[in-house]
């Protein structure tokens, strides 16, 4: 029964990280850009929304209507200006920037806001409050909620790219941006537009984390974007679905480690990632016909 | 002047391929002097600017490893703390077990020499920015497995527990000693080999993947060897780490903030250009001397210099440098002397990464 319980607390955790996932997915997926300061940008949104919440009193679950947009500004804008710059030079800039980003901003948050820890609505019911099924399963409502989230970003963003014009035009940029370039697309507006959504699922990554969680400067690196990469790695590069199989999977190994161990839980899901890069490289679901 | 080749054109004209521009007679006699004034060193200053210098030999040996692998072959990685660990880590095994620190050292060097290997075969599969995150996940792996060792401290780590019974001022001698000697063999060995075969292997991939492997190119080879020596140069870096502070931690040992400081003095200094992590850790040391009251700030300013060079410096400020005087300490490319312009060449006949 432990272990049964295990795998529901793995399942539900791997949809955090399959949050965490989405936005470095979608970045490489349309600019072709491994963005090394991700989990610092979600780490950002975080404490973002620590300061939105202390000045405008508003309710933590309703913080993101504030900060996924602002996140999504900083994307564009991150976009247009650096990382466009760094795309235009190589692609081996774009991650000596995006790795001097990473630093920085850790580093900046260290100096601003100290290396102590943080949480989001640590007293708010809904956050901390959890449900029994039986008396070993307890699942957190807050847990089931970033599920369902991620849940429906992954589904929205599905939707987006493959039913609406927009998407179309961000598939076809991704494609051969010269051709879309051609068509009349400006390929340097739709990127930021890509960005400003990749950055949307990060600020969402970034306070889902601190509602679970504590976090703190180098929560970034450490956690959410080595925690997104095997993710994505695991379920198979460029694949939405995969990702979300990628989150499942980690978490599931990461609760089985604990359960054996306290100190082996990231152990165990960094060892699983490794098996599967060994054994199946492409990933667990490897997109057909991927470039 | 060393003339690498005499080519006969029409009518008698000569061309005349040679290694560099000026005569590397001077240069090489220039570094010998440098290093004899550095081995000097421990007689003549304060220990305190000796332990700054062993600090800045880590930088510049983990500096020209990380050019090797990112400014040569292209690799980034920002799992090179995995081998600054590793090599810290086995330093402190062997010490342990009673070797003394120094013999350990070249031990640990090649021990993460042979490491690299399977770590290699790990992350060659991924390409670019997936490689960059994967070296670091392996980093991560490596110091999480340390950590579950109690006879090598945990997670808490330990000191080296046979240190020579010598007095302070000695072993601060010999420890830079050591650093030097580490850090003129890493500087040699990225020197010797973009002169050889290797060199001209990374340029041709550099300039065009495709045609170099159906050239028969072993490129996956060549990036291997790459990724080895560099494993050992951190390795050494670390194994340095180790005998310079005379304790290992794994959460210091393995910080990515050593990948961080190595891949800024390239970027600073120069991607791709030998001398550029030389000018890359002066700058570096600087910095970090003149902010060290400052906290985090050095690292700070540091990146944004990186970043800011990265963008619209590629070759750094050694590459700014190169481009108005044409000057290289370490002349890795050849220069293409058209007939009858003597002293004067036109072009570059092939560049060098």
């Amino acid at each position: 029964m432990v272990w049964v319980n295990d795998v529901i607390q793995g399942i539900l955790i791997g949809g955090l990280y399959a949050l965490f996932a989405c936005g470095l997915s979608l970045m490489f997926g349309v600019m072709k850009v491994v963005n090394l300061a991700h989990g610092d940008l979600a780490v950002i949104g975080a404490y973002i929304a620590v300061g939105v919440i202390a000045i405008t009193h508003i309710p933590v679950l309703w913080s993101f209507v504030i900060v996924v947009p602002l996140m999504a500004v900083l994307g564009y804008v991150l976009q247009r200006t650096v990382i466009q710059a760094s795309l235009d030079r190589s692609i081996l800039t774009t991650l000596l920037v995006t790795f001097g980003l990473s630093v920085v901003i850790e580093n900046a948050l260290l100096e601003f806001v100290s290396a102590n820890s943080h949480s989001l609505g640590a007293n708010n019911a809904i956050i901390t409050d959890s449900f029994s099924i039986g008396s070993q399963i307890t699942i957190a409502y807050l847990l089931l909620l970033i599920f369902v989230v991620a849940v429906v970003v992954l589904l929205g963003l599905q939707f987006f790219l493959y039913r609406s014009n927009y998407g179309r035009m961000i598939r076809a940029v991704a494609d051969d941006k010269e051709a879309a370039q051609l068509s009349g697309i400006d390929y340097r507006h739709v990127f930021g537009i890509a960005a400003a959504i990749a950055f949307g699922t990060v600020a969402l990554a970034g306070i889902a984390y601190g509602m679970y969680s504590q976090f703190a400067p180098t929560t970034g690196t450490d956690t959410i974007l080595l925690f997104a990469f095997a993710a994505v790695v695991i379920g198979g590069l460029g694949s939405l679905w995969g990702t979300l199989l990628g989150g499942v999977v980690l978490g599931v190994a990461q609760a089985i480690g604990a359960q054996i161990s306290g100190s082996d839980e990231f152990l165990a899901g960094y060892l699983v990632f490794l098996a599967v890069l060994v054994l199946r490289p492409q990933g667990l679901i490897a997109r057909r016909g991927a470039s | 002047m060393t003339t690498f080749a005499r080519t006969t054109a029409r009518s008698g004209e000569t061309y005349r391929v040679t290694r560099s521009r000026r005569n590397v007679a001077w240069t090489g006699l220039g570094a010998l002097v440098v290093v004899v004034v550095l081995a000097l060193f421990p007689f003549i200053v304060y220990s305190g600017t000796t332990t700054i210098m062993v600090q800045a030999f880590i930088i510049l040996t983990m500096a020209s490893m990380w050019n090797l692998l990112a400014g040569y072959a292209g690799l980034v990685s920002v799992g090179q703390q995995g081998f600054v660990g590793l090599g810290a880590y086995f330093v402190l095994f062997l010490n342990i077990h009673s070797l003394s620190m120094f013999t350990a050292l070249p031990i640990a060097a090649v021990g993460c020499g042979v490491a690299a290997v399977p770590l290699w075969w790990l992350v060659s599969r991924l390409r670019s920015g997936y490689f960059a995150i994967a070296t670091w996940v392996l980093a991560t792996t490596i110091e999480l497995i340390i950590e579950r060792f109690p006879s090598l401290g945990s997670g808490t780590g330990m000191s080296l527990p046979h240190t020579p019974n010598v007095s302070s001022a000695v072993l601060e001698a010999y420890t830079y000693w050591i650093g030097l000697a580490v850090t003129v063999v890493a500087l040699g060995s990225v020197y010797l080999l973009l002169r050889g075969r290797l060199g001209l292997v990374l340029t041709a991939v550099r300039d065009d993947e495709v045609a170099a492997r159906s050239s028969g190119v072993r490129v996956g080879l060549a990036r291997m060897l790459v990724f080895v020596v560099a494993g050992i140069g951190c390795g050494a870096a670390g194994a340095l780490l180790a005998i310079s502070q005379l304790i290992v931690q794994p959460s210091a040992v393995f910080s990515v903030s050593w990948t961080a400081e190595m891949a800024f003095a390239v970027i600073i200094g120069g991607l791709g250009t030998i001398e550029g992590p030389i000018l890359g850790t002066i700058v570096y040391m600087v910095l970090q001397q003149t902010l060290a009251s400052y906290n985090a700030w050095y690292l700070i300013i540091l990146g944004l210099v990186a970043m800011v060079i990265a963008i619209f410096a590629r070759r750094g400020l050694w590459g700014l440098i190169d481009e108005h005087l044409h000057v290289r300490l370490f002349p890795v490319g050849y220069w293409l002397w058209e007939p009858g312009t003597g002293r004067r060449p036109r072009r570059r006949a092939v560049t060098p990464p």
